[in-house]
């Protein structure tokens, strides 16, 4: 199949894609087209891809497709899936794209008949390949030492080779000279140093079986030492036979099997598992890593007022508010952990029709991403890519506003009985930076709103100055919440005026169409138009621990092993997980908060931390605590050895930009190891690596990062190891991972079965295997005395020695 | 997510004792119940095992006699005198006289010693062609290049045997005589010159080559001697099944040894009135002085020996259980000692293993 870029390319249902595409038209309103992109990005749910409205028109007609003579300009191939941009010039019109209008390579089209695409990148330039082949080559302490070993040993084989060699050169002019009758010598080395030159290379080949060299040498590019080209000569293969035994015995094991998903443990790389055995920190993601990653939505602050305070497990479940909607909430994605909502008072506000509640609600059913579907009973099944998203926009279906459906303009609501269609004006995406989204839609009465959901610290900070007592009031709540270890979100919205929407609409289209600083104009409109927002309320979602979590760090702990949280959560509510889960504990003698605001004050707290650390040690450990100079050299062992009891540090994302600064740095390394635990809260995914990459740099240590969602795929991959949760929040955790598995509790085997174990025999084989290779080696070494040098093969003897 | 009601339980792993790392296993925690009494047991055993050993090879008589010729040694001398510095030596005997005062038991072996003769050199050994020696008519005209010099004669005539280990062969000669009264005529001891090579070197790896109209000497028309040779190879013997490249003096030769210092069989007394061993008396041993081994240093020597179950002489074995034996109890002693004094705390110490 020769596609070439600018072919049009017909596709139909469940066939794989062949090349990055822009879709043209489909069999689908509004030419929208479903895909799956489970081989690109490991997630199952189904996505939507649209055609512009202006080439949808060319429908199926081969005629008018042929006859398609639009001209694309685009970014250059790259290896980011979410992101396209690019201009369709076409009858004298410019038209933006977007990765919504392109169909990647390796999707499968899902519930559409056919649709035809225009190849924009056709084989090694598309987003799939690009992406492929990239995986960090990850090799163990074991592997070091063993290629240390390995010089050193052929070091040593050429020592030998030289002490026979000049054994050689004496005895044939000592020796061999007068032994001439019987041992002539042949043409072209009747040279006793000749003989010992020749002997010597014949040395290096019979000895050269004790030095560990596999049958590849491959060169690596030791990315410490920028372009420093590292040979390393890796073991026998049989090291990784072993290894890749080890790795089976972890897919096999059925402690690590969790029949809940059906997800045995994964060891997606053979070639670390002794270095398991040897963790030293351990990085731990919070949201679906510590805790379920199953969100139920508990309580809500509406207008100042706190819904669901009312916490009665049993007492009032006749009277709940789950039988809303019986039919619907059986098909419930979450069906068998069925909503429940403890509070009369929200059912009666909404019968009531306080317009507060209701708007609140009707936010909840609009500011989203979440994909509705019908099933073969014609009930709604959402496809949901946040389960924060899944669990908002179900409590919102179970009072009453119903999410229906939703096209590319338009989303279609059910309000208390009432069909009510939106027209989406605008849509402004979540992304790690913003901590927000937004739409902008028209109700069928005309008027322009735009409904945001976001941290509230974002959101706070955008809100209309009229806000003021019902903001002061918010928070009170949501310090509540967050108290709890609940995930907070603070809703507002804004009422638009025509004129002002399209004035930014227009600028918005301008910006798509820029070619480039796209991003950072489109950036700044969304800026410019979520502010001065009116606060409605804010939500609480509960996410639960998971099973064998305290269990599991509590060993962990005993081990010796730190464990590092870094979490997006809130401060109070990851300290709050950390109380929860035994990171933190009441008999920690000291807790530190770091939360500066700029350089000077978080350097002056971590100052202070360190002051009150050492200074408390200094008194009993007589001098042992390092000067200043030497701190950095001997952090590793004496610092730890001369501060006794258990401290914790946390810091916050906002504090953690400064510290990770050069200057400031070993402070906050130094004090950060000596705690117990660490927790980062508000991190984003690029601090999570660096946060790792600090102490895999810094410290002689081995480091495991754990977690389960795409923003944890940074830090996995510049841990030692890296470990995937394969569990709510879509696969591209696990596969950036060297090892998943389901729930976290089975790190605790993981590491001290099959991490020791592996260790174990692995060092056990490689101690023999020296023993064995010296052995059998050395006896030529030694036969070579008796031999007159002369490289003879010992072995040949063994039935006479 | 779409976890399929199918796949459930598909991916569960198989819960076998050896998937599962369950598999019998066990091993020894060394304390000091266990290794203490190891250790003694090991040690007596050693012991035990040693003194067998050193006492059989005790037991064992040899008779040995340097008989190269260096100045004032033995008769000898004058052969190696007459020898110096000719090549070939011209032949030459000598003889050596012995008394046995009792019966020397048998079976008794015959041997000669070579010393600082390297035939375990690289390029001596590789020096022959094994498949000229197994009978390849083809290999017997073309000898392998690892031959030469020996491959082919001045003449250009193939050598067979070719090599430097055939062309340095082992041509002294021995013949024992027997005084049985004072004075009385010496008789000739029969010595058994077959069965000294090893069975598969006799049987299997030296073959000669076809016959030719029934006669081994046509077989090796065409072909040379090694030079050093006074005679071809196919009149070793007159025996047809000890002559061409089956000869024993010749198989046995051609398994190199492995250290400089070696000894050959040459023959084994087991015939007529010796099969009990040699008896009391006088004796004589001929010697045909052919080979000259003082331009490098070496020696040559002739041993009668007996043998017994571990084989030839051979105290250093008997030694090596003695010393192994008696530092596994010496140590277990100690540990012992250790272990009384320091119970208490080791006790401890066993607790954090």
């Amino acid at each position: 199949m020769n596609v070439k870029v600018g072919d049009i390319i017909k596709l139909e249902n469940n066939q794989f894609v062949a090349a990055d595409l822009l879709l043209l038209s489909s069999s689908e309103p509004h030419s929208l087209c479903y895909i799956e992109t489970a081989e690109l990005d490991g997630e199952t749910n189904i996505k939507v891809r649209h055609a512009l409205s202006v080439t949808s028109e060319l429908g199926e007609e081969i005629s008018s497709l042929a006859e398609f003579d639009g001209t694309v300009v685009c970014e250059a191939p790259n290896n980011k899936l979410d992101k396209f941009t690019g201009v369709l010039f076409w009858k004298d019109s410019k038209h933006c794209l977007n990765n919504e209008n392109m169909i990647l390579r390796g999707c499968v089209i899902r519930n559409t008949s056919w649709c035809f695409g225009m190849v924009i990148f056709a084989g090694p330039d598309t987003k799939l390949m690009q992406n492929s082949g990239k995986t960090k080559f990850k090799r163990t302490s074991i592997d070091r030492l063993m290629n240390t070993l390995v010089v050193w040993i052929f070091g040593f084989l050429v020592c030998l080779g030289f002490i026979l060699a000049i054994g050689n050169s004496i005895w044939e002019s000592e020796v061999g000279d007068q032994f001439r009758t019987f041992l002539f010598w042949s043409e072209g080395e009747k040279n006793a140093v000749f003989s010992g030159f020749l002997t010597f290379w014949s040395y290096i080949i019979i000895l050269n079986t004790f030095v560990p060299i596999s049958l590849y040498v491959s060169t690596v590019c030791s990315d410490t030492d920028g372009v420093f080209l590292s040979f390393s000569i890796l073991m026998d293969e049989s090291m990784e036979v072993i290894r890749l035994g080890h790795s089976y015995f972890i897919n096999w094991d059925q402690k690590m099997y969790y029949s809940g998903k059906a997800t045995p443990a994964q060891a997606r790389t053979t070639t670390l598992n002794e270095e398991l055995g040897q963790i030293q920190y351990v990085f731990s993601d919070k949201t679906g890593t510590l805790t379920q990653n199953i969100m139920t939505f508990k309580k809500c602050s509406i207008n100042g007022k706190i819904y669901g305070e009312e916490q009665d497990d049993l007492g009032q479940q006749t009277n709940m508010t789950k039988k809303k909607e019986p039919v619907d909430f059986s098909v419930d994605p979450q069906a068998d952990r069925a909503f429940q909502f403890f509070d009369q008072h929200l059912i009666e506000s909404i019968k009531l029709g306080d317009p507060k509640v209701h708007e609140f609600l009707r936010l909840l059913a609009l500011c989203h991403t979440v994909m509705s579907q019908e099933d073969s009973a014609g009930q709604l099944i959402y496809q949901v890519q946040s389960p924060d998203e899944g669990a908002l926009v179900t409590a919102a279906r179970n009072f009453g506003f119903i999410f229906k459906s939703r096209t590319p303009e338009t989303i279609t609501i059910e309000e208390l009985g009432t069909l009510v269609t939106y027209q989406l004006l605008a849509f402004l995406d979540f992304n790690n930076i913003r901590k927000r989204m937004s739409v902008i839609v028209r109700n069928p009465e005309g008027q322009i709103k735009l409904y945001s959901k976001g941290a509230d610290t974002i959101l706070f900070e955008k809100l209309h100055s009229s806000n003021e007592d019902l903001l002061t009031l918010t928070s009170d709540h949501l310090s509540e919440f967050a108290g709890e270890g609940l995930r907070t979100l603070a809703i507002a919205y804004r009422d638009l005026d025509d004129k002002y929407f399209k004035e930014w609409h227009k600028m918005l289209e301008d910006a798509h169409a820029a070619t480039d600083e796209r991003d950072e104009q489109i950036a700044g409109l969304y800026e410019e138009i979520e502010r001065d927002l009116m606060l409605l309320g804010a939500t609480a979602i509960e996410d639960k621990l998971q099973e064998g979590v305290i269990e599991t760090v509590t060993s962990l702990s005993l081990a010796n092993i730190k464990i590092w949280v870094l979490t997006g959560d809130k401060q109070e509510t990851a300290i709050n997980i950390g109380y929860a889960c035994n990171i933190l504990t009441d008999d920690m003698n000291d807790v530190f908060v770091i939360a500066g605001n700029t350089a000077e004050e978080v350097s002056e707290e971590l100052r202070k931390a360190k002051e009150n650390l050492f200074g408390r040690n200094r008194s009993f450990s007589n001098g042992h605590v390092v000067s200043e100079k030497k701190q950095q050299l001997e952090l590793d062992s004496v610092v730890e050895e001369t501060i006794t009891g258990d401290y914790a540090l946390i810091i916050n994302g906002h504090s953690l930009a400064y510290a990770l600064e050069s200057g400031i740095k070993n402070d906050l390394l130094e004090l950060a190891c000596v705690c117990k635990t660490v927790v980062c809260c508000r991190v984003t995914p690029l601090q999570k690596a660096q946060v790792v990459e600090l102490v895999k740099n810094h410290r002689n240590a081995v480091t495991l990062a754990i977690g389960d969602g795409a923003n944890d795929v940074s830090m996995i991959k510049s841990a030692h190891i890296g470990i995937g949760i394969s569990g709510q929040e879509g696969l591209q955790a696990v596969l950036a991972s060297d090892y998943s598995f389901a729930q976290f509790r089975y790190l605790q085997r993981l590491l001290f079965i099959h991490g020791r174990w592996s260790y174990f025999r692995m060092c056990k084989f490689l101690r023999y295997f020296f023993y064995k290779n010296f052995a059998f080696t050395l006896v030529h070494f030694w036969f070579g005395f008796f031999c007159g040098f002369s490289a003879q093969v010992g072995k040949k003897y063994i039935f006479f020695l | 997510m779409t976890w399929s009601a199918t796949a459930r339980g598909a991916q569960q792993p198989d819960n076998t004792a050896f998937t599962q790392q369950r598999l019998p296993a066990w091993q020894p925690l060394l304390s000091a119940s266990i290794a203490l009494p190891l250790f003694f047991c090991a040690g007596l055993a050693f012991i035990g095992l040693g003194l067998g050993l050193y006492y059989s090879s005790n037991g064992i008589k040899e008779l040995e006699f340097d008989y190269t010729g260096y100045p004032g040694t033995s008769n000898c001398t004058v052969c190696a005198e007459a020898g110096q510095g000719r090549a070939p030596p011209p032949r030459c005997s000598c003889a050596w006289y012995f008394t046995l005062p009792e019966l020397f038991q048998g079976p008794v072996y015959l041997y000669y010693e070579l010393t600082n003769y390297y035939q375990n050199n690289r390029r001596y050994g590789v020096s022959r062609d094994d498949s000229q020696l197994s009978g390849m008519a083809s290999a017997l005209r073309h000898p392998v290049n690892e031959c030469a010099p020996y491959q082919f004669s001045s003449a250009g005539l193939p050598i067979a045997p070719c090599g430097a280990i055939a062309n340095s062969l082992f041509n002294d000669s021995f013949s024992l005589w027997h005084q049985r009264g004072p004075g009385g005529s010496y008789v000739e001891v029969p010595l058994d010159r077959t069965g000294i090579a090893w069975w598969t070197d006799y049987h299997v790896k030296f073959r000669n080559p076809p016959l030719v109209n029934g006669s081994l000497a046509l077989a090796f028309r065409g072909t040379a001697p090694p030079p050093n040779w006074h005679r071809p190879v196919y009149a070793l013997s007159p025996d047809i099944n000890n002559t061409g490249f089956i000869n024993q003096d010749f198989v046995v030769w051609m398994r190199t040894a492995a250290l400089p210092t070696f000894r050959k069989l040459y023959a084994r007394i087991r015939q007529g009135n010796y099969t009990a061993g040699l008896p009391r008396g006088s004796y004589r041993v001929d010697i045909t002085y052919n080979y000259p081994v003082r331009a490098f240093g070496g020696q040559k020597r002739i041993i009668f020996s007996s043998i017994s179950w571990m084989g030839g002489k051979n105290p250093f074995l008997g030694i090596a259980y003695l010393v192994v034996g008696s530092l596994c109890i010496l140590m277990g002693f100690v540990m012992l000692v250790v272990y009384i004094r320091f119970q208490d705390q080791h006790d401890e110490d066993e607790d954090e293993e």
